[in-house]
Formats: structure tokens, C-alpha cells, sequence
């Protein structure tokens, strides 16, 4: 048992939600641990139940079955505990268009309670690092969606949390304030110790902030790791034919099969792809293999397993597909 | 416990946001106003015909005080919706704010605001020539308040637990019209045929306006009076309990 050192300790948590008569199982008894000053990350495709296993672990949901300890006090037997210790950024948004920002994150601070000067000035300073320093005076419903989205970053942490959740922190932002929420969570744990539990569908995002990963999918976590032990998982480089047309690719599949420790390849139109243990070396011969069969490739791709590989791997699903 | 810090917090909130709308305290502020003016003259004139006991005003200024604190706070459910929507309510339930408190919290303003109502309708009335004890004002406000706050908290129960503005208005109004039509707020029950009096012997606030036109009579010591404020405390703590399950409930 690691349970004492542990910021977040679940064991079976289960949420079954009852709708119209029919029982939806969207958390199937899941295990999970997270240390202290850790950053996890939470991927999974939509209707996985991330959000679900999120706000049952913030007590804004009790779960169906199981038990957890969150930041030193059990779900259950102490959820005022819990909400003392933690922070969260729901998926949905947390202000009142009418408000004014400045109030809005006072008034929230005042819950926890922290005093208004104090709430000003922290509340000034977050909103400076996520660069919206000039808001304070301005009604929420005046924000655009991603100063919005920042702004419930902002609430999230008002009161220094030790814990944070993070429900899709960078949904809706522009790969500059996507950069730059990161660099603040990265800072957050460097400097306050914070720890982040963040859920997202970005493969980019989960690889490039998380120190480890949690898959779930269908309500179960199918993976965990660091993210370059889950690119471990996945058989080698991934290779991307692009053909002229569909016949070309049906051949160029049964060829790319034949190779060196290659995997079955998957044939999508004038697609195929498929994976080997060295890319590098594959490559050249496989070219040389086309040309002499008559095919010409009008693109060739190779790469390193993606988290996007993993979950290919993992659950025979692309996560991609289901990311509109 | 942080109860009473945590409500101050939401219903500080709450009443910036209501003040922020001028126009909707305004309109708020207008509507008492016209019913003293476009529907008293009416009833000054029918009141002798119509079997009411005392001065019209007298009777009539009671009725549209308990008509007050009933609608006043039955449409607030529609303003949590909105609140729920927006993600306000789930921020504020995860922090370790009291549950109760963030429905009594906005209870509060929703009081303060029919209060002020009151205030300018009795202020109205004394003007068109209503006269009477400056104790039978406070006992007014007082109701008015107490259900005010019971209807407001009833609203946002209803409001939450429904999370629909298509669900909460045909409840409110079905809610309000037989309280209404049963209540003798605009003509007196004395008036109607026998079943219809005993079904309006079933409806509080018709034992709220009696008590309360009792003591704008001056009948202070009328049992009614008792059983008028008692009924409205009632009411504040069954709307608190069904708010404060509410509330609850959200996170199950
Ligand atoms: N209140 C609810 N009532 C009934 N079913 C629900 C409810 N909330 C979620 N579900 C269902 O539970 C499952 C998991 O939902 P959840 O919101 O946890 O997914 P998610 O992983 O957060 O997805 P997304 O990436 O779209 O945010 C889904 O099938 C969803 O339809
Ligand atoms: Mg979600």
C-alpha cells in the first residue's frame, strides 16, 4: 500500500449513471494512484468517462462504487476536506456572463477565505500570466471563448490548490495560449509543487506536459506510463504510403507486409499503413520493392509511435477519428 | 460553521449581479406601482358592493403584498437555471462552501429585492390614501419577506433539480394560479358559493391575506394574525428543506 504518500488514491471507483430507465456504466472500477507533485495526464476519447472519474474525485459526483482518498481526506467520510484541498476547471465553463471579472474572482476567492486584497493582487498576477492582464473591469460575457476558457484556469487557482483537476484546459485555445498554459502548469508544479490531474483528447498535449499517463476508454483505464514507456508498447516506427490510387495501395499493402518484422497493414483508400521495428532502415527497401512491382508512391511518412499509435494499439480505435 | 460567511459570500454576489441590471430593478419596482394605480380604483369602487370588511385600501394593499412575496419569488428559478448553466453553481459546489448556502445566499437577495418592492408599494399606498398602524407595516414587510424567501426558495429548488426553463414555467404556473384564485387576493372568498370557500379553506395564503388584512384593520389580537405567520414561517422551512435537498442532490 502506497496510501499515505499518495495525493490521490482510488480503488474501484464506479459511476453508474441512470437515464431514462437505462443504467450507463461510464466508470467501470477504476484504480488509480497520483503522487504528490506529479502531472497526469487523462486521455481518452469523447464519452470515455474522464469527466465522469474527474468530478467524482473533486465530490461533485459521488461514485456508484468504490472509495478514494484525495489530498488526505476520504471522498466520502470528509468531501469538505477534499474541497478545501483541491481546485477544479470544469469542462463547461464557471462564470456568470454578467459579472465582472475582477468581482467574479473575488468573490470565489472569498470561499476559501482569502481576503480581497490578497485575492486581488493573486488574481491580477494569474490573469497577467495567462496573459489577460488587461480584463479585471470587463464582464466575462465580453471575453472570447479562449480569454474565457483562461479565465476559468484563473478561478481554478485562486486559492493555490495543492491539487488541481484540469477538465480539457486548452479546449478552444490558439496554439499560442495552448503553449502557454503549459508553460504556467509546468510552472505551477516546479515552483509550488503543485499537483496537476488534467484530462484532455490532445495527444500532443498529454505527451508534452504529463510525467505519466492514464488511457481510459469505455469507462476503464486500458494503459498507464510515462509517455515514452506507452510508445515502447507500440511494434516500432509507424510508416505512411500514399498512393495513387486504390489498387496500387491493395498492392503496396501486400508488399509493405512482407517486410522485416512488419505489422498487418491497414489499408485506408490510398492509404496504408503500418509499423516496423526500424523505419530507417525499412524505408529504402521498401521503396525499392514498389518501384520494381510498377507502383509509385506519391508520399511516403515515417514516425515515431505517437500516443496516437498507443491508443490504435490499445483499443483497435484511432483517437483521432473521434476528435471533431 | 461557516454557513452565515459562506451565504453572505453568494448573496453579496448575487445582489452585485441584480444591481448590475438597473432596468429589471426598475421594471421590479414599476409593477407593484401599476397595480396600485390601474387596478385600485377598481376595487375602491366595488369594495363597499363586494363584501370586504373595512376600507378598501385596507384590503386591498394586504392581497397585493402577499401577491408580492409570492410572485416575486416564484420566477427566480429561471435566474439559477441560467446560473447552472453557466457553470456558476458546480464552481461554487466545489468549494467547501456550505450547501446551503449557495441557494440561502441567493434567497437572500431574491428577499431584499422583494422587500424593497414592498417598501415602495406601501409607500405608493399611503400616498392613494391607505392608513395604517405603523405596526401592521412591519408585520407586512415581515410577511412579505417570510414568503418571499419561501417562494424563492421553492423556485430554485424547482429550478435546479428541473434544470429547464420549458419544465419550470408550466410548474410555476400551475403553482400560482389555483394559490392565486383560491386566496381571496382580489375579490373576497366570503363572495363565493360554499365548496369553493371550503376548497380555499385548504390554501395558506388565504389565512396569510386574513391576517394580514386583520391587522391592517387593527385587529392585532385576532387569532388569525398567529396562524397567518406561522403558516409563512412554515413555508420559509419547508422551501429552505426542499432547496437545501435540492442542492444536495446535485452531487449524487
Ligand atoms: N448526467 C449524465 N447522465 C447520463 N449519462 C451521462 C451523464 N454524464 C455523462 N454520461 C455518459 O457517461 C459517459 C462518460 O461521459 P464523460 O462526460 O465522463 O466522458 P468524457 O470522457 O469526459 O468525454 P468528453 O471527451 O466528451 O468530455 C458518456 O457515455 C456519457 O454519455
Ligand atoms: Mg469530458
Amino acid at each position: 500500500m502506497t496510501g499515505m504518500g499518495s495525493m490521490i488514491e482510488a480503488r474501484g471507483l464506479k459511476r453508474t449513471y441512470k437515464a431514462r430507465g437505462k443504467a450507463i456504466e461510464a466508470v467501470r472500477g477504476i484504480d488509480l494512484t497520483v503522487q504528490h507533485g506529479e502531472i497526469v495526464g487523462f486521455l481518452g476519447p469523447n464519452g470515455a468517462g474522464k469527466t465522469t472519474t474527474l468530478k467524482m474525485l473533486c465530490t461533485l459526483l459521488e461514485p456508484t462504487g468504490g472509495s478514494a482518498t484525495v489530498a488526505g481526506s476520504d471522498l466520502r467520510q470528509d468531501s469538505v476536506g477534499v474541497r478545501r484541498k483541491i481546485g477544479y476547471v470544469s469542462q463547461a465553463g464557471s462564470t456568470s456572463p454578467e459579472a465582472v471579472v475582477g468581482e467574479e474572482i473575488m468573490s470565489h476567492a472569498q470561499f476559501y477565505g482569502i481576503d480581497r486584497a490578497t485575492a486581488k493582487q493573486r488574481g491580477q498576477d494569474l490573469l497577467a500570466s495567462l496573459d489577460l492582464s488587461d480584463v479585471w473591469g470587463r464582464t466575462c460575457g465580453s471575453l472570447s471563448g479562449g480569454q474565457r476558457r483562461r479565465l476559468d484556469i484563473v478561478m481554478g487557482l485562486i486559492h493555490k490548490p495543492a491539487l488541481v483537476f484540469l477538465d480539457e484546459p486548452s479546449t478552444g485555445l490558439d496554439p499560442q495560449s495552448r503553449a502557454n498554459l503549459w508553460t504556467h502548469i509546468r510552472k505551477l508544479r516546479d515552483e509550488l509543487g503543485t499537483t496537476v490531474f488534467l484530462t484532455t483528447h490532445y495527444m500532443d498535449e498529454a505527451d508534452s506536459l504529463s510525467d505519466r499517463i492514464l488511457i481510459i476508454d469505455n469507462g476503464t483505464i486500458v494503459a498507464e506510463g510515462t509517455p515514452a514507456e506507452l510508445k515502447k508498447r507500440v511494434s516500432g516506427d509507424a510508416i505512411t504510403l500514399t498512393l495513387r490510387n486504390e489498387p496500387d495501395a491493395a498492392s503496396a499493402a501486400e508488399i509493405a507486409g512482407k517486410l522485416d518484422g512488419a505489422d498487418a497493414p491497414v489499408v485506408d483508400a490510398h492509404v496504408v499503413r503500418l509499423h516496423v521495428p526500424d523505419g530507417g532502415r525499412a524505408l529504402p527497401l521498401l521503396l525499392a520493392e514498389l518501384t520494381r512491382a510498377g507502383i509509385d508512391a506519391i508520399g511516403v511518412d515515417v514516425n515515431r509511435p505517437t500516443l496516437d499509435d498507443v491508443f490504435l494499439t490499445l483499443t483497435g480505435r484511432s483517437l483521432r477519428d473521434q476528435e471533431i | 460553521m461557516y454557513f452565515f460567511r459562506d451565504t453572505w459570500i453568494v448573496f453579496s454576489r448575487s445582489m452585485r449581479l441584480s444591481l448590475r441590471q438597473p432596468l429589471w430593478v426598475l421594471i421590479g419596482l414599476l409593477q407593484p406601482i401599476l397595480y396600485l394605480t390601474l387596478f385600485g380604483p377598481l376595487l375602491q369602487n366595488i369594495a363597499a358592493s363586494s363584501g370586504f370588511v373595512g376600507d378598501a385600501w385596507q384590503v386591498f394593499v394586504p392581497g397585493l403584498l402577499v401577491q408580492l412575496g409570492i410572485f416575486g419569488g416564484l420566477f427566480v428559478g429561471f435566474g439559477i437555471i441560467a446560473e447552472w448553466r453557466s457553470g456558476v453553481i458546480e464552481r461554487q459546489l466545489v468549494t467547501p462552501a456550505s450547501r446551503t448556502s449557495i441557494i440561502t445566499g441567493r434567497t437572500l437577495r431574491d428577499v431584499v429585492v422583494i422587500s424593497v418592492q414592498a417598501i415602495v408599494l406601501v409607500g405608493a399606498a399611503y400616498l392613494l390614501g391607505l392608513r395604517v398602524p405603523a405596526g401592521a407595516l412591519i408585520i407586512g414587510l415581515v410577511l412579505v419577506a417570510l414568503l418571499g424567501a419561501a417562494f424563492s426558495f421553492i423556485s430554485n429548488a424547482i429550478g435546479i433539480a428541473t434544470k429547464s426553463e420549458d419544465a419550470l414555467a408550466p410548474l410555476v404556473n400551475t403553482l400560482a394560479l389555483p394559490i392565486l384564485l383560491l386566496s381571496g387576493i382580489l375579490l373576497p372568498m366570503n363572495i363565493a358559493p360554499r365548496w369553493l370557500q371550503i376548497a380555499s379553506d385548504f390554501n395558506p395564503f388565504k389565512h396569510i391575506v386574513e391576517a394580514l388584512r386583520a391587522v391592517f384593520r387593527g385587529d392585532f389580537a385576532d387569532p388569525i394574525v398567529w396562524i397567518g405567520v406561522v403558516l409563512a414561517i412554515a413555508l420559509v422551512v419547508l422551501g429552505a428543506w426542499m432547496g437545501s435537498r435540492t442542492l444536495s442532490a446535485q452531487t449524487k
